[in-house]
């Protein structure tokens, strides 16, 4: 049983906003059947001020994917679309009283959603950039697509890189294995040999040694 | 209101007078059965007397063939992995798609340690592939694992013909039957199955507890070694409690057999045809002509499945879904998937599974409530119109891929 928070339950139970807005000049749908989430976001904006009038939702999803929605739908109401724009999923999830690992997915969803809404007012087209994958690390919630992509941006080759650039693996270091898993399969495109007798690279060792916490690396091997 | 309790598949109750039975041997029956004292001498008569009780459950030939362990997970382990050391020149392993995790993931291990492993398809209706079983059947497989009956569909295999069908072929058959035992007769020494796991949580016994059947005279390698608890092949000090109410659990489980066969399924039958009859759109998965007694999956379209969860257990009712979002995973249940079940109606599927302790009272609670939940839900569902769903559902609302 997922640890819900009252919000959650709240707003799963009696949803706000559902369905589509009368005469809606904005729309956005996102979502992937396969992992069993979908949502049309419609929105009513005033031309005149950009101010989001009515905003409604349709959502095909679990507990928290219909509270991410429903919630959403309640924090752009009365916005502009300049404001309504910089939320983000973290906000989602805050206003929610916080959602399990598992599950940030549905606010990443909600904000995508808004994203595409926002978009497709302007008319423009919303491109994706992110693509998820299946979640290894819980703690701080970090899926298999990102740590692979970082691996090879990065050329990462132990545990310790994945966890200085990512995050993955910083807490209970119970996802080590699957960590490891991908390091194989991303080390053997390359054709290398994933060796766990291997010593960080050497800008995380470096980041590592100057004090700076995992974040901060991640800006620093960035160049940020 | 009393909670109603339709996820038997999961787990089960522990009956009352199982936790009778084995009460004393949480208190003054103490005794550590290898001792030779007089409080270990008792507590080896109340094992024995057990083993025999799960012997009778299984039709046996020995009580010896009777291994009792902490799960079905480790019998499965055990059973697949003393396979592959007894024959290590023996590089490959049949099973199917629909095995639980138990046996999938250890196959899965063993492919990245370069085993070859067959896994065989089911049709829509959740029906093996046996022509592919026939092909593969060779001189180079280790063990053929497959499970009586399938955990989420209740789906019977027809384990027996296939144990034949091994044996003639020199190959060892193993196979979970965690969801059969208890539910359906069987009786281990008129067939060729050379290794069974069992679960006592699944039979009303409790958690902590399951038996590996090993036909006498079968080449095994253990998977834990050290003392000599169950002649060698499972160290480790006896879970007492556990074992003696899995003995008494099997003992009731066979009085109970033609109830579970009878009125469970006549319940199981009234909560289909109830449900079906009220809500549109909803279909029973899996092989409906041949299934346990107890479990009814129906896939209720264009809604998801941990939505109709959350709506069930605030009306004090526990079911269960392959839907993706109930496990956490990025896909629905494997199971619906190797049937070929629509995504849309995948995810809504529920599974609710009965005991010998449900009532009609409590079924007819079921058919009471579900329509409306389903309704409710329907309407937040961007695949759902006013009455029915969208025209060309899949076209109507295709989301960009996130």
């Amino acid at each position: 049983m997922w640890d819900y928070s009252e919000k959650v339950k709240e707003h799963f139970f009696n949803p706000r906003n559902v369905g589509v807005v009368r005469d809606a000049n904005a729309t956005g749908e996102v979502g992937s059947i396969s992992c069993g989430d979908a949502l049309r976001l419609t929105l009513k904006v005033d031309p005149e001020s950009g101010v989001i009038q009515e905003a409604g939702f349709q959502t095909f999803g679990c507990g928290s994917a219909v509270a991410s929605s429903s919630v959403l739908t309640e924090m752009i109401i009365g916005l502009t679309l300049d404001e309504a724009e910089r939320i983000n999923n973290d906000d989602i999830a805050n206003a929610l009283g916080g959602l399990p690992p598992e599950k940030m997915h549905c606010s990443v969803m909600g904000h995508e959603a808004l994203q595409a809404a926002i978009a497709n007012y302007r008319g423009e087209v919303w491109k994706d950039d992110h693509e998820e994958g299946a979640l290894i690390c819980k703690c701080f919630a970090i899926d298999a697509v990102k740590i692979e992509q970082t691996i090879r941006d990065h050329g990462l080759r132990t545990v310790q890189d994945v966890t200085g650039y990512t995050k993955a693996g910083g807490g209970c270091s119970t996802c080590h294995e699957g960590i490891e898993e991908l390091l194989t399969r991303v080390l053997s495109e390359k054709g290398e040999a994933f060796d766990p007798e291997n010593h960080a690279t050497e800008a995380s060792a470096s980041a590592k040694s100057a004090g700076l916490p995992p974040m901060n690396i991640r800006a620093m091997a960035m160049g940020e | 209101m009393k909670p109603i309790y339709m996820d038997n598949n999961a787990t089960t109750c522990v009956d009352p007078r199982v936790v009778e039975t084995m009460l004393p041997f949480l208190t003054e029956q103490f005794g550590n059965p290898s001792s030779m004292h007089r409080f270990g001498d008792q507590v080896g008569r109340a094992l024995k007397r057990a083993r025999e009780q799960v012997q009778s459950l299984l039709g046996a030939e020995h009580a010896s063939e009777v291994i009792f362990t902490s799960c079905g997970t480790e019998s499965d382990s055990t059973a697949i992995l003393s396979a592959v050391r007894a024959q290590p020149q023996r590089r490959e392993i049949i099973t199917t798609e629909v095995e639980h995790p138990a046996v999938l993931n250890v196959c899965e291990q063993l492919e990245k340690e370069g085993y070859t492993i067959h896994r065989l398809g089911v049709d829509g209706q959740g029906r093996l592939d046996l022509a592919h079983y026939r092909e593969v059947l060779s001189d180079q497989v280790a063990v053929a694992s497959i499970m009586w009956a399938n955990n989420e569909t209740g789906t019977l295999f027809p384990v027996e013909s296939m144990a034949e069908m091994a044996r003639a072929k020199g190959v060892m058959f193993h196979t979970d039957a965690v969801q059969a035992v208890g539910k359906l007769p069987i009786d281990l020494k008129y067939t060729c199955i050379d290794m069974l796991s069992l679960s006592g949580h699944k039979l009303h016994a409790p958690k902590g507890v399951g038996v590996l059947y090993v036909r006498r005279g079968l080449r095994f390698r253990p998977l834990l070694r050290g003392g000599h608890q169950e002649r060698g092949r499972r160290a480790g000090t006896e879970n007492v409690p556990g074992i003696i109410a899995l003995g008494r659990a099997a003992e009731l489980a066979l009085t109970h057999m033609d109830d579970e066969r009878r009125r469970v399924r006549v319940l199981r039958d009234r909560l289909e045809t109830g449900l079906l009859e009220q809500i549109p759109h909803a279909f029973v998965t899996g092989d409906v002509d041949n299934r346990l007694p107890n479990t009814l999956n129906i896939a209720f379209e264009y809604i998801e499945g941990e939505s109709i969860l959350l709506m069930l257990n605030q009306q004090g009712i526990a079911a269960s879904s392959g839907s993706a979002c109930t496990s956490g995973s990025l896909e629905p249940s494997h199971v619906m998937r190797a049937m070929g079940i629509p995504y849309t109606a995948a995810h809504g599927s529920v599974r609710f599974s009965l005991s010998r302790f449900n009532t009609q009272e409590e079924v007819d609670r079921v058919i009471q409530v579900m329509p409306d939940i389903v309704a409710r839900l329907r309407k937040l569902s961007p695949y759902w119109g006013e009455d029915g769903p969208v025209e060309d559902p899949e076209q109507a609302f295709a989301p960009a891929y996130a």
